[in-house]
């Protein structure tokens, strides 16, 4: 949860009062609040957590940590779902 | 034995080893603070392929682990009731409370809901206007902004059926609840990337010349971790004590300031007690009084409800330093990722997880796990 993953902002629109992108994470598309980092612009690669872009993130650093990520499983574990993974722990402690 | 191989760049890797083996003359211990840190750390293998001099200790850095007890119980209590549709991100669905977690409320009727983002908690709000929606908003520094700004935006959309349950931890107070510690062996930091890309590095200074210890802000990726005890282990080397940030491309000194300025705004530092270590003081958030109208604490009256934790698990020596997971008698035996005895065995970023997944232990108790936890 703590991890922030890196993506690249695809649009940016004012939603529901709030400044808000879409944002692509190696293929995984999320909305993102850019309220912290108001000046993002299309094109460019933030550090996202949670659901927010916290920090400027040059392009090379952040294919290498998405290429990284998507290697180890990162993405399923930040973007899968949760409650299929919880019960398929309950499954095996039943069994 | 971990091989170099299986960096993304073997050669830089060999190359920093061999400047870290170089370098030491003399035991060190660094604390790794980040619990995505100790990850990349025992997957990579990093602590066996350091010289024996540099010992790596796993700090605090796991918001699901040092989340205490009697929170989760408050949460399941507030997620029981019918009125209630209770969102929390998907690492507290099996962190076990007292007698159950959220994944059994949710099967024994609860609704409970799993977000990606605390903005999605306000949108089950809108949808819902006619429940009470509640929001669990736990982590450090990098996710407390987020929750704060759900907050600020719930207040401004007039959403009054949206609370949250806030249980947000700092983590210059328990560096500095380490170090003042009796037991304390660490000498070195390795501080949290992500926490200082929102708070930046200025609450280090003080601390590292305080107790005359290196804090070097590092990032969670194999080479970024191997450059951060580089540093450190340089710094111990030559007797010095100062902050450095090896995660630049992620840190600037002052953070994010907009972040940084909406904390303020809706949350008060206050004391707070962390799983298997206790209250540290100022170490945590809670929100501000002006926000009371959105804290699920006072809304559900949940004050009351306080656990003692069971003394069977070890955490609270792990999350310290004290002990390493494998060190615990339960590790890998009564108390497993299937069956946790506490959250450092849950949790995706725990220490004992870690272990369990990761480790190759001379003599494993249990086979393996192939797949990750989470």
């Amino acid at each position: 949860m703590c991890l922030a993953v890196p993506g690249r902002v695809v649009e940016i629109a004012e939603r529901d009062g709030a400044r808000m992108a879409v944002v692509d994470f190696g293929g995984v598309v999320k909305d993102v609040c850019l309220e912290y980092l108001p000046d993002l612009r299309v094109g460019e690669y933030a550090i996202v957590h949670v659901g927010f872009a916290l920090q400027r993130l040059d392009e090379e650093s952040a294919r290498r940590t998405l290429d990284l990520f998507a290697e180890i499983g990162l993405l399923q574990e930040e973007f899968g779902d949760p409650w299929e993974a919880a019960a398929a722990a309950v499954r095996e402690e039943q069994q | 034995m971990k091989y170099l191989e299986d960096f993304q760049n073997p050669e830089l890797a060999a190359g920093l080893l061999a400047d870290i083996r170089a370098t030491v003359t003399r035991p060190w211990a660094l604390m790794e603070v980040c619990g995505g840190q100790t990850h990349t750390i025992i997957r990579q293998g990093i602590d066996q392929l350091l010289p024996e001099e540099v010992e790596l200790i796993h700090g605090p850095g796991c918001p699901v682990c040092v989340t205490p007890l009697e929170v989760i119980d408050r949460a399941l209590a507030i997620a029981a009731r019918p009125e209630v549709i209770f969102c929390s991100f998907g690492d507290m669905l099996r962190v076990p409370g007292s007698d159950r977690d959220l994944f059994r409320v949710r099967s024994e009727g609860g609704d409970v809901r799993v977000v990606y983002s605390p903005l999605d908690a306000l949108k089950v709000a809108r949808e819902n206007p006619h429940r009470e929606v509640v929001f669990f908003g736990i982590g450090f520094e990098t996710t407390a902004p987020p929750n704060a700004m759900a907050v600020h935006q719930a207040r401004k959309q007039g959403l009054r059926n949206f609370s949250m349950l806030v249980s947000h931890v700092r983590v210059p107070p328990a560096i500095e609840a380490i170090m003042t510690s009796p037991d304390c062996r660490v000498q070195g930091f390795l501080a949290a990337g992500h926490v200082c890309s929102v708070m930046g590095t200025g609450e280090y200074p003080e601390l590292a010349e305080r107790h005359r210890v290196p804090i070097v802000v590092t990032g969670f990726e194999p080479l970024d971790i191997l450059e951060g005890i580089r540093r450190t282990v340089r710094q111990l080397e030559r007797g010095e004590h100062t902050v450095e940030n090896a995660y630049a491309r992620a840190v600037r000194p002052e953070g994010n300031p907009a972040a940084r300025a909406m904390l303020e705004d809706v949350f008060e530092v206050a004391d707070r007690a962390w799983r298997g270590i206790g209250v540290i003081p100022r170490s945590g958030w809670r929100l501000s009084p002006r926000y009371r109208d959105h804290d699920a604490e006072y809304r559900f009256d949940v004050t009351g409800i306080t656990t003692r934790e069971p003394a069977q698990c070890r955490s609270g020596e792990v999350l310290q330093g004290l002990l390493k997971p494998d060190q615990c008698e339960a590790f890998g035996t009564t108390c497993t990722p299937r069956t946790p005895l506490g959250a450092t065995m849950v949790s995706s970023e725990g220490a004992c997880a870690a272990y369990y997944l990761y480790r190759r232990l001379s003599t494993p108790a249990v086979p393996r796990e192939a797949s990750p936890v989470g």
